[in-house]
């Protein structure tokens, strides 16, 4: 498929914005400035943003514990998703949601999750209501193979085929469920694979290849536009850094896989692909954008740090919807 | 007014709302055959049995837009949502600040004496009190029962109803079809007026309440007759007046006492300087026995109160 070199670019902007929010954070949870858990998504940004690359604000995501990636692939903006990890009232959840609950539902963002496979009913519902709008919208489940070890999967799945619902099924297989390895939890290799018990398309991709999973998701998001249902995609890829930020849960994993897979970067790999192949692109360019997201990066500290925590009575505020 | 059943309330109460808002529709295992016929499949749709699944996806129709109605049918099929009720539904509005509001309605059959055993006879709705951001509400008549599912439907928050099985085909005085009424969620009634002991009853045991109040006025005691009719939020003023007036409580429910509505209710009664001084002589629970429900006829009349009991218990009230 052709993408236009700006947009190669925008997506490669998007990647890097989330890799280098994702080290801000990690940096700032552990000098005590972001406070609970944090789950990086350093090492998948290609499938956050190679997915979200084909939404409009109309359409809906859902994302799952470790969701930054998703927000901002989304549109979120970086001040208000700061400030919530540094627990402000400027915050997306004026401080009561944190790392693992950061929605904006003004741009179709329905919210990180806390719980695996928790977010799987929820967009289908989405999904319904956008069958039920008639207007073309699409809902997408960010989720990853742990979930799909889980009953709401199934259930969710077998709707969303059964209804023709517009959703695309993202699976985020990095290859482990928190600490314990896909390997050890998944009946088949493939989450793929389950796609055929309920009548759908199932696709491997490469998620650490942007364009790979662009092209995926664009053929499931036509698919879907066009009433003709839910699609699920696995992106094959790989968290660098440890389950949580939260120290004292030591990194399980061989070494030496994690340090295969950085050499299959998403970002480096775009990069390359924009100078050797596109030819348009130079280091000192990848050098400015760098530069220019972690100006936007530290702009976003800075409004966190200057924004007042909320008033500790604001605690019982937004039990109920007026 | 004419005379309906308490389950035929509750279609009225679905069908008059949908007719007034079609962003309404309904999900369930056994889609309602009366609703089906008037709004058609589409709005009134058969769900796979997947309550996890179905509950979630109200959710997340409610932050598209629409206003769900899910029917679990009983309670006992809540249990395998609870991932969705608890963590999702009841904290989603509060944990995104508020962002947008999810008007969901959740109906759940509840209580005993159908010989159903263990677990399609449970009335666990303390549980659900016990999670911050549901609000709950549990009519005891057709009349309150229609008019506090259309102000459930009209909330934007998830509400769930719960709806005692017995009571499915009591018949009560309830306003003509079409003769639009609401009854405010929160807000508790007196179905009789006494001086001498407050019986807080909750759903089926209203009746046996009301019931147990004429025995114990033959025998000169003048009982009122309080029904919460919303759990949460709790009218917890118009009880601690009724006992402030009367000197006495006793709480009738269906539920098991351990950490239950009755314990909720008592307590907001004794914690509160006032109306403690008011009272005469200590509170008293009448409740069924802390087991699972047994089947066999004997044995569950055992474990549930009735209206005997109720007047054993509010004698030694008096006699405190």
């Amino acid at each position: 498929m052709d993408i236009a070199p700006e947009k190669q670019r925008d997506m490669l902007r998007q990647m890097q914005t989330i890799r280098r929010f994702e080290e801000r954070a990690s940096d700032d949870y552990h000098a005590g400035d972001i406070y609970g858990v944090v789950h990086c998504y350093i090492g998948e940004e290609a499938v956050a943003v190679g997915v979200c690359s084909h939404l409009t604000d109309d359409d809906k995501i859902i994302s799952t514990h470790r969701g930054h990636g998703h927000c901002i692939a989304k549109g979120a903006d970086l001040n208000r998703m700061m400030a919530e990890l540094y627990g402000r009232e400027t915050g997306y959840c004026k401080g009561k949601g944190g790392s693992m609950h950061i929605a904006d539902f003004g741009i179709g963002m329905l919210g990180a999750n806390g719980i695996v496979a928790g977010g799987l009913p929820i967009i289908a519902g989405a999904g319904l209501a956008a069958q039920m709008d008639g207007q073309g919208g699409v809902a997408v489940c960010f989720f990853g193979d742990g979930a799909s070890n889980a009953g709401p999967f199934h259930e969710s799945i077998n709707i969303a085929a059964k209804w023709k619902l517009p959703i695309l099924y993202v699976c985020e297989n990095n290859l482990h469920s928190a600490q314990t390895p896909a390997s050890k939890t998944l009946a088949q290799d493939d989450v793929a694979a389950r796609a055929a018990g309920y009548g759908i398309p199932g696709v491997i991709v490469d998620g650490n290849d942007i364009f790979a999973v662009h092209e995926a998701a664009a053929v499931a998001v036509a698919r879907a536009r066009a009433g003709e249902g839910p699609t699920l995609i696995e992106c094959k890829t790989y968290r660098w850094r440890a389950h949580t930020e939260r120290p004292g849960q030591p990194d399980q994993r061989d070494p030496a896989e994690i340090e295969a897979w950085k050499k299959t970067d998403p970002i480096a790999r775009l990069v390359d692909h924009l100078k050797t192949r596109q030819g348009q692109f130079s280091d000192e360019e990848f050098e400015a954008m760098d530069a220019e997201i972690l100006g936007t990066i530290q702009a976003s500290v800075e409004f966190s740090k200057a924004s007042p925590f909320p008033a500790p009575e604001a605690a019982l505020e937004d039990l109920f919807a007026d | 007014m004419r005379e309906i059943t308490y389950a035929q309330a509750g279609i009225e109460a679905l069908a008059e709302e949908m007719r007034r808002d079609e962003k309404i529709f309904h999900l369930s295992t056994d889609a309602p055959g009366p609703l089906i016929k008037e709004f058609g499949e589409s709005r009134i749709r058969a769900t796979p049995i997947a309550e996890s699944a179905l509950t979630g996806m109200a959710i997340g129709a409610a932050g598209s837009g629409y206003r769900p109605i899910v029917d679990w049918r009983q309670v006992t099929f809540a249990f395998v949502a609870m991932d969705q009720i608890v963590n999702q539904a009841a904290k989603i509005h509060y944990m995104f600040g508020g962002q947008t509001s999810f008007p969901i309605l959740y109906r759940a059959g509840v209580g005993g004496g159908g010989r159903s055993a263990a677990q399609h006879s449970q009335s666990p709705y303390s549980m659900f009190m016990n999670m911050a951001g549901l609000k709950i509400i549990l009519a005891s008549t057709p009349y309150d029962l229609k008019g506090l599912l259309k102000s459930a439907i009209r909330d934007n928050n998830p509400v769930i109803s719960f709806e005692c099985n017995r009571l499915g085909g009591m018949t009560g005085q309830v306003p003509d079809a079409g003769d639009d009424y609401t009854i405010p969620i929160g807000k508790a009634d007196i179905k009789r007026t006494g001086t001498d002991i407050t019986i807080v009853a909750l759903a089926w045991q209203v009746h046996e309440a009301l019931a147990a109040a004429e025995i114990l006025d033959k025998e000169g005691v003048s009982a009122e007759v309080l029904d919460p009719r919303t759990l949460v939020p709790m009218d917890v003023d118009a009880i601690r007046t009724s006992v402030r007036k009367t000197g006495r409580l006793l709480v009738a429910d269906e539920a098991g006492p351990t950490c239950g509505a009755s314990a909720e209710i008592a307590m907001l009664v004794t914690e509160d300087p006032e109306t403690f001084r008011a009272l005469k002589a200590p509170p008293k629970r009448v409740c069924a026995l802390q087991v699972p429900i047994p089947y066999s006829p004997g044995l569950e009349d055992h474990v549930f109160p009735e209206r005997n009991r109720i007047v054993a218990g509010a004698r030694e009230v008096m006699e405190a």
